[in-house]
């Protein structure tokens, strides 16, 4: 998965894959309609599977947090 | 009852093969007369049923509850959880049963751990090497 080969490359990186039906108060919180969705740093989310330069750009906005 | 028929038992022992290092599959679960639970049985034998398939895969189980500092120290705050570890714990865990798609996502995380190489673009490692705060990554998926 995309998300954990992140976690790899960086000591900052830590990725989890959440079963969303196992965790209904997550899925809610984070407002998951449809998956996969990924929730970086709670707030910056990305809708559905994302290429691996378009999650690094997102990923790249905890800069301007 | 096993999880994992023979047709899959086989593939994965193929897929195994590929593993450069030893990694290490650490479970965070509940004993068994807990109910609170649901898929913490299931994860736990799945996760054992895997590790059986190659000599380079090893499992630890800790209680959530019993092992409170251990689940501590992998920053693991729910159950049914693993944390693939492999020369070192790079930050990756899974929460709920992996099954369906996801498990596709275990195998292939299990060889990449193995080798200890991420795998991404020139371009991804220059931007996450600029990184100098924590990222946290959770990525919500079902299983059907």
């Amino acid at each position: 998965m995309l998300a954990h080969r992140l976690a790899m490359e960086s000591e900052w990186i830590t990725a989890d894959m959440v079963e969303a039906t196992e965790f209904p108060h997550l899925a809610n919180k984070y407002e998951v309609y449809g998956v996969p969705r990924t929730v970086i740093n709670e707030t910056i989310h990305v809708e559905g599977a994302a290429p691996e330069p378009m999650l690094v750009n997102e990923l790249m906005k905890v800069l301007d947090e | 009852m096993p999880v994992l028929n023979d047709k899959i038992r086989t593939e994965v022992r193929k897929a195994l093969q590929n593993m450069a290092g030893p990694v290490r599959l650490v479970v965070f679960t509940q004993s068994s007369d807990a109910l609170e639970c649901e898929m913490c049985a299931e994860t736990r034998a799945l996760v054992e049923e895997v590790a059986a398939l190659s000599d380079k895969l090893s499992v630890e189980v800790h209680d959530f509850l019993d092992d409170k500092a251990v689940a501590a120290q992998y920053k693991v705050d729910k159950i049914p959880a693993i944390a693939l570890v492999g020369a070192k714990d790079y930050g990756i865990r899974f929460y709920g049963i992996p099954s369906g798609y996801e498990f596709s996502s275990l195998m292939d995380d299990i060889v990449t751990v193995s080798k200890g190489e991420s795998g991404l673009s020139a371009a991804t490692k220059a931007a996450v090497a600029r990184l100098a705060k924590p990222v946290h990554i959770q990525v919500y998926v079902t299983s059907t």
